[in-house]
């Protein structure tokens, strides 16, 4: 079946998971997620009429904890993997140019 | 020395060997057998070495000595260690040191354990075969040419080339028990919850679990009653009490009810994995246990299911490699200057493929306008899957078909094609979807000489009751000694 997937498609999904795609992955993947989402268009066939989307599969209530200030991560950890930063934040391009 | 990580640790503890003189054991036997294999990413020989020696100190000093005391451990490198590298098999973490311990890499040291190596998967654990590592693919012990299955594959390698005797993966969609079955181990996907997730890095949240391997169920409790349990910092860990899998494993299986999932025997099943588990279900029946066909009638379901919830939940846990905190950023000059460049130049030159893939398909599935015809349709068919689950546990205790379609394929054969690949999961899927436990376990060889793999199903919780039926099957077979003959 067709999905009717097109490389505006899969250009505008990059955009929104900020990935830059090469002409040849856009191609590559307008293929596959077409295959991929024929495959999974069989989920339209079942029927969930009343059904309940399902978030947890065990039944969770809010797990509370005590309002009790306890120690976080050292600034120095923080900042330990950082690809750049000044010894008190990370580093950034410009955010407003 | 011993092959039993239970006879090791009682060895250890009787003074029959020293922690170092095993530890050096299992390392000699990495010198011999990784670079065949490459389960590893990491292998640091003088911090096991020297945390073995602590080890030997507290036992010399007369301290009470953990349920691991002695025994090296493997980690699979998608769990955070604060000493080791934590790549996930990704050049976006190449160099990433996590700043604190996951909660099970703590219980393991708390257990007096020795970690001896950090293992290969698929990049962020997405893949069937572990050739999505962005370090090179693990090869499987029985025969090279072939994959060791995936994501945890070198989780299940390392225990199958004897580089250790224990060793944690993680399982989403199959992740532990498919690359088990391929290695001939047992593996075992605890009930969602029931293992703290805390440092092990996010791939879909509502379906990851740590899980053991080893050769033998004995050891596969030993391992679990170790890291189960609570933890006050994973709010999504059960508050419950862990039972002693250990002392359950010989409660007698005379009246246990089997289900037998009739459609997991259809189409697609080799014919060697079929034949090995009707010999096995013949085995149940002679031990007392009482197999009868059950019905799932949404199983069919599960791989559509679980692509689309495995990847929209992918997409959004993986939005956090911004290059900013930690992780690879470009070196591109355009992206200097330029917040979204950076973004978008260092995502897509330090993720693979497979990853992509995911990140965009469920990207798609979240976007505006296939929201509710995707995920939430998902989400909906993902409760009927559960409820077959529920239905099918008021009839029987346990459900019984085969881990996965195939025993383990060659390396290359369906890394081209993603649905191919993704269809291997087809029998695993469903325990994630569902939240239950199940384990993996070799009943057989096929012509060829690979491993076999039985899946056993159980209620939430149940854990003890899967390794109770593994643990009798080992004592009255021989499948778990099988070891592949390179080594």
């Amino acid at each position: 079946m067709t999905t009717g997937i097109e490389s505006k498609d899969v250009l505008k999904v990059a955009k929104l998971a900020k990935l830059q795609l090469t002409e040849e992955e856009v191609k590559r993947l307008v293929d596959e997620l077409s295959q991929i989402v024929g495959y999974v268009d069989q989920l339209s066939s079942v029927d969930t009429t009343n059904v309940a989307p399902l978030d947890h599969v065990l039944d969770v209530t809010d797990a509370l904890r005590d309002d009790i200030v306890i120690s976080s991560l050292p600034r120095e950890s923080a900042l330990s993997n950082a690809p750049k930063e000044d010894g008190e934040t990370f580093l950034v391009p410009p955010v407003l140019g | 020395m011993t092959d039993s990580a239970v006879e090791l640790t009682r060895g250890f503890k009787e003074g029959k060997w020293t922690a170092v003189e095993t530890t050096q054991l299992f390392l000699d036997r990495i010198n011999a057998n990784e670079s065949k294999v490459h389960a590893f990413l990491s292998v640091d020989a003088d911090r096991a070495l020297a945390d073995a020696r602590k080890v030997d100190e507290k036992r010399e000093a007369g301290e009470s000595l953990g349920r691991l005391a002695g025994i090296p451990v493997a980690v699979k490198d998608l769990i955070c260690t604060q000493e080791w590298t934590t790549t996930c098999g990704s050049k976006m973490l190449e160099t990433y040191r996590p700043p604190y311990d996951a909660t099970v890499v703590e219980k393991l040291q708390a257990a007096d354990a020795i970690l001896i190596g950090k293992t290969n998967l698929d990049e962020f654990a997405m893949g069937s075969s572990t050739e999505h590592s962005a370090f090179g693919r693990t090869h499987n012990p029985w025969d090279l040419e072939r994959v060791a299955g995936g994501s945890s594959g070198g989780a299940a390698a390392c225990v199958a080339a004897d580089m250790a005797l224990l060793s944690l993966g993680t399982d989403t969609g199959g992740s532990i028990r498919q690359p088990a079955a391929f290695c001939g181990v047992v593996g075992l996907k605890p009930t969602y919850g029931r293992v703290s997730r805390r440092g092990l890095i996010a791939f879909a949240s509502s379906l990851d679990q740590i899980g053991p391997l080893a050769w033998t169920a004995e050891d596969t409790a030993l391992l679990l009653e170790t890291i189960a349990g609570h933890d006050p910092a994973d709010s999504t860990s059960a508050p419950r009490e862990v039972p002693s899998y250990s002392d359950t494993l010989n409660q007698p299986l005379k009246g246990l009810r089997i289900g037998i999932i009739e459609d997991h025997f259809e189409e697609g099943l080799n014919h060697e994995i079929s034949q090995a588990i009707q010999t096995l279900i013949q085995w149940l029946e002679d031990a007392g246990a009482i197999p009868e066909p059950v019905r799932l009638p949404h199983s069919r379901y599960g791989i559509a299911t679980y692509y689309v919830v495995a990847s929209s939940e992918a997409s959004s846990n993986l939005a956090r490699y911004d290059a900013a905190h930690y992780g690879y950023r470009t070196s591109n000059e355009d992206a200097a200057e330029n917040l979204e460049a950076m973004y978008e130049r260092s995502r897509s030159e330090a993720l693979g493929n497979e990853v992509k893939r995911r990140i965009m398909l469920g990207t798609y599935a979240l976007s505006s306008g296939y929201y509710d015809a995707y995920y939430l349709n998902a989400l909906k068919v993902r409760r009927l899957i559960r409820d077959d689950f529920e239905s099918a546990f008021q009839k029987v205790d346990l459900l019984l078909g085969p881990t996965t379609p195939s025993a383990a394929f060659r390396a290359g054969e369906k890394s081209t094609d993603p649905l191919s690949m993704y269809l291997e999961d087809i029998y695993t899927v469903l325990a994630n979807l569902a939240g239950v436990p199940a384990v993996a376990f070799p009943c057989g060889q096929t012509g060829e000489g690979l491993p076999i793999s039985a899946q056993l199903w159980g209620p939430a919780f149940e854990e003890g009751r899967l390794l109770q039926v593994v643990h009798q099957f080992q004592s009255h077979t021989e499948w778990h000694k099988k070891r592949p003959s390179f080594s």
